[in-house]
């Protein structure tokens, strides 16, 4: 708890929420002003250009809409109110591509946090051998990009070139029904180690001492493990969770590799997949819309999250 | 962006695993815990067996598609398809790797020497920044240090992806598009390395240590390259290895700025490569033994810096 002290050093107490321009002037000097703009500008100016003002511009593109003079008369952009967001609401496959990540997420994500937690957790208990060696062995995946190991696995589910055509060869794991859970096994294999090593990592921030009491009381591993091991890396748990929300909301490398694998996965796959889709035809006002439209849902989805497991640490 | 003000929860979850973000005392208690835990009772047999056969099945599933890879890479066109998948036939990888890099002009090797400038120049930029913004959050005391933070913190949240459209708008207006630059320089902002410079130096930057490097005469600038960057070295090593990583498996930026395959990273020419495989037969052998080639750089990163994210990575955890 000692780095909460150290976390906000800020005397919070001298400063009630009032206007920052009158706190400024009724303020002591800034000490090492020049120090500050040189530490922060840099990084500040960059994040405005590549984070903020992208923003802004979708927000603005995503509110005009393109008029023409005719059919055949030169195209204006004019400000059009709601108009994209009204065509993205009406936009059926958009939606469909938005249950259809759910859908992953749902499943997807509990399979994946779940085999990650056991790994951990097996890692942490004195029932292994070779520990070194499986926590690389698992994060190995980890070093490959989505797009390649996509295409891997692309190879491996073909029904001819796998080599485990006697399986591949007899359920079609790139038919329609099929294919957004090869895909799924696709992002599991390449992200269960990266989460297991930081749910590992938090399992030995847990002092021992905590063990030995139950262990003197006679409590097994699997008690250990759920009675006291899991209440306490659970922030460790919710963030893998909120950034695995995240990721899938944003599916795009793994489901535009299959493409070339199965005609199944069509150019509205996925949201991102639809975005990518309405640039290039080109309408980039539509395109926008459901840029901004996404980033919110993910923004709320991984907030709402965060709040739900909050309140029930608090019971 | 005013909804991103009540993010503090974060810091709850900071104060819960806040251990973590101070490795060398988690370091150096694990092996002492280690040992009197193994001596105390008895785990069954049975537990110890299912325990070890549960990762031995699934080290298979994790290591098979990359051997596989490897055995594909050694082998000839024919033999690919020919003899059994997980096991070698006549010994090609130099001829398929002299192929590779010499097939157009060598276009392979361009394409690893652009990931290479991507990844590489752009998470060390983006760590010295988010170094330098990081530790000006946690040590020095300024109007709006807090708004800022929030707004970055804010910026975790907003997935890459959802920037690269936009990005592309914006640069078309000025021209920028297909260009080295316009995938270099979204590259530099890290707000995530910015949150966890910020907790890593105000856990491990005594502010004690300044005031003496003050008192010495050293300016600020100074006493924070000499002094604090090497107290914080284990969390800029992750934030350089999560930038990297994520700057070398971004496809969506470079998949919508780039036309010219000259500027393509090494994963985006291999999209357009396996793209191609059902006109142009011959490229999937390229494709695979390109696939090979290119994961091994990144894994020889993580072996190298090892010892740095196993601890920084605790750091990570509270993210």
């Amino acid at each position: 708890m000692s780095a909460s002290v150290d976390l906000a050093p800020t005397p919070r107490a001298d400063a009630p929420p009032r206007p920052a321009k009158k706190r400024k002037g009724a303020r002591t000097r800034v000490q090492h002003p020049l120090a500050i703009i040189i530490f922060v500008v840099p990084f500040g100016i960059l994040f405005t250009l590549f984070y903020l003002v992208p923003i802004g511009y979708a927000i603005y593109q995503s509110l005009l809409v393109i008029e023409r003079e005719g059919t055949f008369g030169e195209a204006r952009e004019v400000f059009g109110g709601l108009t994209q967001y009204v065509l993205v609401f009406q936009n059926g496959p958009f939606w469909e591509s938005i249950a259809r990540v759910l859908t992953f997420g749902a499943v997807q994500v509990p399979i994946m946090l779940g085999l990650a937690l056991i790994f951990a957790l097996l890692l942490d208990s004195p029932l292994l051998r070779g520990k070194r060696f499986f926590r690389l062995a698992f994060f190995v995946p980890y070093a490959v990009p989505g797009v390649i190991a996509a295409i891997m696995w692309g190879f491996l589910y073909s029904p001819s070139l796998s080599p485990f055509s006697a399986v591949t060869s007899n359920i079609n794991f790139l038919s329609a029904d099929l294919v957004l859970w090869a895909i799924a096994n696709v992002v599991t294999w390449v992200f269960v180690g990266y989460n297991m090593l930081i749910i590992y990592s938090s399992l030995l921030a847990i002092p021992a001492e905590l063990y030995e009491a139950a262990r003197l009381d006679g409590a097994g591993q699997l008690r250990i493990a759920w009675s006291i091991k899991i209440p306490l890396i659970l922030p460790a748990i919710t963030l893998t969770a909120i950034f695995s929300i995240i990721g899938t909301l944003q599916l795009l490398a793994e489901p535009q590799v299959f493409r070339s694998f199965s005609s199944a996965v069509t150019s509205t796959f996925t949201p991102n997949l639809t975005v990518y889709s309405t640039s290039s035809i080109p309408n980039f006002n539509l395109a926008a819309a459901f840029s901004v439209v996404l980033a919110l849902a993910t923004f709320i989805l991984s907030f709402a999250f965060l709040k739900f497991t909050q309140r029930k640490d608090e019971k | 962006m005013s909804r991103v003000a009540p993010t503090p929860p974060r810091d709850t979850a900071v104060v819960d695993t806040a251990p973590a973000a101070q490795p060398p005392s988690g370091r150096i208690r694990r092996p002492q815990q280690g040992q009197p835990r193994a001596r105390g009772p008895r785990e069954s047999v049975l537990s110890r067996v299912s325990a070890m056969t549960v990762m031995a099945v699934f080290t298979l599933y994790f290591l098979v598609p990359i051997w596989w890879l490897f055995v594909a890479g050694t082998k000839s066109s024919t033999q690919f398809t020919s003899t059994n998948p997980l096991w070698f036939a006549d010994f090609n990888l130099i001829e398929n790797v002299t192929n590779l890099v010499t097939y157009r002009d060598g276009v392979y090797l361009r394409w690893m020497l652009n990931s290479v400038a991507y990844a590489g120049g752009g998470a060390l930029i983006a760590t010295i920044l988010a170094a330098m913004c990081g530790y000006a959050l946690a040590k020095y005391r300024f109007p709006g240090r807090e708004t800022l933070f929030n707004v970055v913190l804010g910026g975790v949240l907003v997935p890459a992806t959802a920037l690269a459209l936009p990005l592309f708008l914006i640069f078309s207006q000025i021209n920028l598009t297909n260009t080295f630059w316009s995938v270099f320089l979204p590259s530099l902002v890290s707000p995530f390395g910015v949150y966890l410079a910020r907790i890593y130096a105000a856990a491990s930057v005594p502010d004690e240590l300044i005031e003496a490097a003050r008192l010495d005469g050293a300016g600020e600038v100074r006493t924070f390259f000499t002094v604090s960057v090497r107290l914080m070295t284990p969390a800029l090593v992750t934030v350089f290895l999560f930038q990297f990583v994520a700057i070398w498996n971004n496809f969506f930026l470079p998949l919508v700025m780039l036309r010219d395959e000259t500027f393509f990273p090494v994963t985006l020419g291999l999209y357009a490569w396996n793209s191609q495989v059902n006109q142009i037969p011959e490229l999937r052998g390229y494709v695979l033994i390109g696939a090979l080639l290119s994961i091994i750089p990144l894994i020889i990163t993580f072996l190298l810096l090892q010892r740095f994210w196993r601890n920084g990575l605790g750091a990570g955890s509270v993210k």
